[in-house]
């Protein structure tokens, strides 16, 4: 018996040993504690991984193949992954050149902000020049932006040399998916990762590095 | 934050509830093995409700649906399959748990006078839960599950006059059909499991107004100290939570050993049928129900006439919501009862047990006699206890709780 | 109070009897041969997966199963499992076990639509699966030449009759039936078994999944419990020693 001895607190007297060892009471009370609490944190690791994308949801999600063989140039076409459109536009020589002069206008020109697998952060945001690859979401609340590859139309200004204009909110993107000044949208449009089986094959969802 | 908890203690009764009910509640210092199981029926309780709730989130209540997203569940979800097995060895559990803690009640007279409302509680607890069990089982969608419920609709076919639009009305199809289920579901997963909640209320509320019974059948509150508190009495927190929580985790020792090293237990926690898609136009050769059912299926099946079966097994359940008044004998525990009671308990648990066993077996002439045998040894538990506990020889029972 | 718990210990007991010998349902049936399984031989799970895409999957499905999980549980790479299992077959490495027989066809073939295999090993257990697939014989009364002695009259052909080599039915000195090797098979009959064995072996996998990791992790949460227990029962000692007997 320790000098930290009381009267049992809840104990009924008459029935009552005369003091307890409260030291090894606290000891107890406490090991107990964590050792049953890190129970029941352990116990919540299947309750919460219950809740990821199932095999099902992954197996679905698996990256996709492409033919983009028959994409003409200025042409844009649109395939599903994880549920998302994907944009994919094969752009003309010359509207790749042009890209470097809207700079200015631009947000983000330089593609800072992480948005894009490594080999797309340049100056058209693509593993080519040509062929450019996007989620079809807007970055400002998820509309999916229409392709407007028309120049200079009555609705959108003279400025314009194509790209994508989001209907919902009137956010605009160049044709690399960057983003203008002055629109809602915060950042560029996202490119998924992706890599060329062959030339006219395209791997949606996988890069290059991680196939096998 | 101890201002923090005057200011809310002041407005909801957070540290008179917890006196009331806890550390100012005080129970029977006396209690042994058989008392952990009103706890841990409460345990089974919260593991059935949280893995209930996660298994809604993937399951699909539909005829087409149902039995692939079981075993989605089991397969394509992550730890879905523990939280299944969780949830099937959760419902066997609870009725172990039930049998137990019902049996404690009848060997120390727990209810008795004045105990009989808890009785009554704990006996809608009992309907509720077997209602539940019975709607939960349909759910996986297999072949047991379905037969299974055939089978028991069947039987409120056999009510004249309204039996056959009965069964109807409860099952939606003409036969158990895509309506069932969905509305099986839900009774399922919302309002039975309500209707539960709102009972084990009241059965804990009246438990907490007269106080608990215990081996000796002994009234503590006969002999109080200075300060109002029963001399063998002692708080029931800290020194029952600590107690209980020791039977908790023996308790989830053997449940895990279920879950993880024989979750089908045999095929009697999960049967083999079960694994076959539910095929309305083809019956598994031989079908029963979950073992929990079996000793009622048994008596249903000892009587040759339909609605006369039917009248016995819902019988079987009703003698025991009239136990508090076929016992006229005061004398609550077993220990100082006559040796005649003794016998005749013996008698009635194993006659639950083999009833429960022929329950799950093919009919035989030999085995419906047999059936037919232990549920009059049954009934007759009842019978015999209202005819003998009048003048029954009992022994002297003790003013203090010494043992 | 001794009464009363002879009483239970009885009741016990009777329990344990009743509970041994006859599995619930579907039951025990007499004539089946155990199948030795090891869950934990990944080798002859590897090797069950294998003669089940190639001798199974022509004819039934497997459609709760994906590939790429046997190649997580069996220690596969999904380029193994595409090499191995898949073989070219234009099917995605995260895609269900399917046919290679439309149900159509099959229905033409047997004269019933073979069913999906997924779960038989838990439907039909697997002594049953591997006494059933060593029980063809000979019978030209049958459409397709063979009889089951498990599984009387099956539309199934037997599939392994180069392996196995042909059996007969002959009745032994007691009248009972049995089946005895006319005609060897390219394996002996131990080699044989070994094989259906593998087979069953990863049917019952199949038929579970997580069993593998169910196992595994059992152990440590029976550890943690029983730490736990221990814990609890110090702490509860330590407050009951107010309470005097």
């Amino acid at each position: 018996m320790s000098e930290q001895t009381v009267a049992s607190p809840g104990a009924v007297s008459g029935t009552t040993e005369p003091s307890v060892d409260l030291r090894r009471r606290r000891f107890l009370t406490g090991a107990a504690t964590v050792v049953g609490g890190a129970g029941v944190a352990a116990a919540m690791v299947p309750f919460l991984s219950y809740w990821q994308p199932s095999a099902k949801t992954r197996a679905a999600g698996a990256p996709v193949e492409v033919d983009i063989g028959k994409l003409a140039e200025g042409q844009m076409m649109t395939v599903e992954w994880r549920g998302m459109p994907i944009y994919i536009l094969r752009r003309t020589a010359g509207s790749v050149a042009e890209l470097a002069a809207l700079d200015g206008g631009l947000r983000d020109p330089g593609s800072e902000v992480d948005q894009q697998p490594k080999y797309a952060q340049n100056a058209y945001r693509s593993r080519t020049p040509e062929v450019f690859v996007a989620v079809g979401i807007c970055t400002h609340l998820g509309c999916a932006p229409t392709f407007r590859p028309d120049v200079a139309p009555a609705d959108l200004g003279a400025d314009w040399k194509g790209g994508f204009f989001c209907p919902c909110h009137g956010s605009r993107f160049d044709l690399a998916g960057r983003v203008f000044k002055n629109v809602p949208a915060p950042t560029n449009l996202l490119v998924p990762p992706y890599a060329f089986m062959t030339e006219t094959r395209l791997m949606i969802g996988s890069d290059a590095e991680a196939q096998a | 934050m101890n201002k923090l908890f005057q200011w809310f203690d002041a407005r909801l009764p957070i540290s008179s509830f917890w006196n009331a009910h806890l550390s100012g509640y005080y129970v029977p210092k006396n209690f042994n093995i058989w008392y952990f199981f009103g706890s841990l029926a409460l345990t089974v309780f919260v593991i059935q409700i949280v893995s209930g709730i996660w298994l809604t989130m993937n399951y699909k209540p539909s005829a087409a649906e149902a039995f692939a997203s079981v075993e989605y569940i089991m397969r394509d979800v992550e730890w879905g399959w523990l939280i299944r097995y969780m949830h099937s060895t959760g419902a066997s559990a609870f009725f172990i748990v039930i049998y137990l803690h019902m049996l404690r009640g009848l060997m120390y007279g727990s209810y008795k006078n004045p105990r009989e409302l808890i009785w009554i509680f704990g006996m809608l607890i009992y309907v509720v839960l077997m209602a539940e069990a019975f709607m939960g089982y349909l759910l996986p969608w297999g072949q047991m599950s379905y037969w299974g419920a055939q089978v028991i609709i069947s039987l409120f076919g056999a009510i004249p006059f309204i039996g056959p639009d009965l069964a109807l009305w409860i099952r939606g199809d003409y036969v158990v059909g895509d309506a069932t289920l969905n509305r099986f579901f839900a009774l399922h997963v919302i309002a039975l499991p309500l209707v539960l909640l709102f009972l084990i209320g009241g059965h804990i509320m009246a438990l907490h107004e007269v106080g608990s019974n215990n081996p000796e059948g002994i009234d503590i509150k006969k002999h109080k100290d200075a300060d109002g508190k029963p001399l063998d009495g002692v708080a029931f927190h800290p020194y029952y939570t600590v107690k209980d929580l020791v039977g908790v985790a023996v308790f989830l020792f053997f449940f895990a050993i279920v879950v993880f090293y024989m979750p089908e237990m045999g095929g009697y926690f999960l049967e083999k049928p079960n694994f076959i898609p539910a095929n309305p136009l083809q019956t598994p050769e031989h079908i029963a129900p979950v073992w929990y059912f079996t000793p009622f299926y048994a008596i249903l099946r000892a009587v040759p006439d339909k609605f006369l079966g039917v009248m016995a097994m819902g019988g079987a359940i009703f003698a025991l919501f009239l136990l508090p008044w076929l016992d006229r004998n005061p004398v609550r525990s077993i220990r100082y009862r006559s040796p005649l009671f003794k016998a005749l308990l013996a008698m009635f648990v194993i006659s639950f047990i083999v009833l429960g066993w022929l329950g799950m077996q093919p009919v035989t002439p030999l085995l419906t006699f047999m059936a037919q045998f232990f549920t009059i040894l049954y009934f007759g538990y009842f019978v015999a206890l209202w005819w003998m506990s009048k003048n029954e020889k009992t022994l002297p029972v003790p003013e203090r709780i010494t043992r | 109070m001794n009464a009363v718990k002879y009483a239970l210990g009885a009741c016990l007991a009777l329990l344990c009897v009743m509970a041994s010998p006859a599995q619930a349902s579907g039951g025990h049936v007499a004539g089946l041969v155990k199948a030795e399984i090891d869950l934990g031989d990944t080798a002859s799970l590897q090797r069950g997966a294998q003669i089940f895409v190639d001798r199974c999957l022509s004819c039934h499905s497997a459609n709760l199963m994906r590939y790429n999980r046997i190649g997580q549980d069996l220690g596969m790479s999904d380029a193994e499992v595409k090499e191995r299992l898949i073989r070219g077959a234009d099917v995605k490495i995260g895609s269900t076990m399917q046919s290679n027989m439309s149900a159509a066809l099959a229905n033409t073939a047997f004269g019933v639509v073979p069913p999906d295999l997924s779960l038989t090993a838990r439907s039909r257990g697997t002594d049953w699966l591997y006494s059933y697939l060593r029980a063809f014989y000979v019978d030209p009364a049958r459409p397709l030449g063979v009889n089951n002695l498990v599984f009387k009259d099956v539309g199934m052909p037997n599939v392994f009759w180069r392996e196995q080599g042909e059996q007969v039915l002959t009745k032994d000195a007691h009248g009972e039936a049995v089946l005895s090797l006319a005609k060897p098979g390219s394996m002996s009959p131990a080699e044989f078994d070994g094989m259906m064995g593998d087979l069953v072996g990863f049917m019952s996998y199949m038929a579970e999944p997580a069993v593998l990791q169910r196992k595994s992790l059992g152990l440590w949460v029976l550890g943690f419990l029983a730490v736990l227990f221990v814990l609890l029962l110090l702490l509860k000692q330590e407050y009951w020693r107010d309470i005097k007997k």
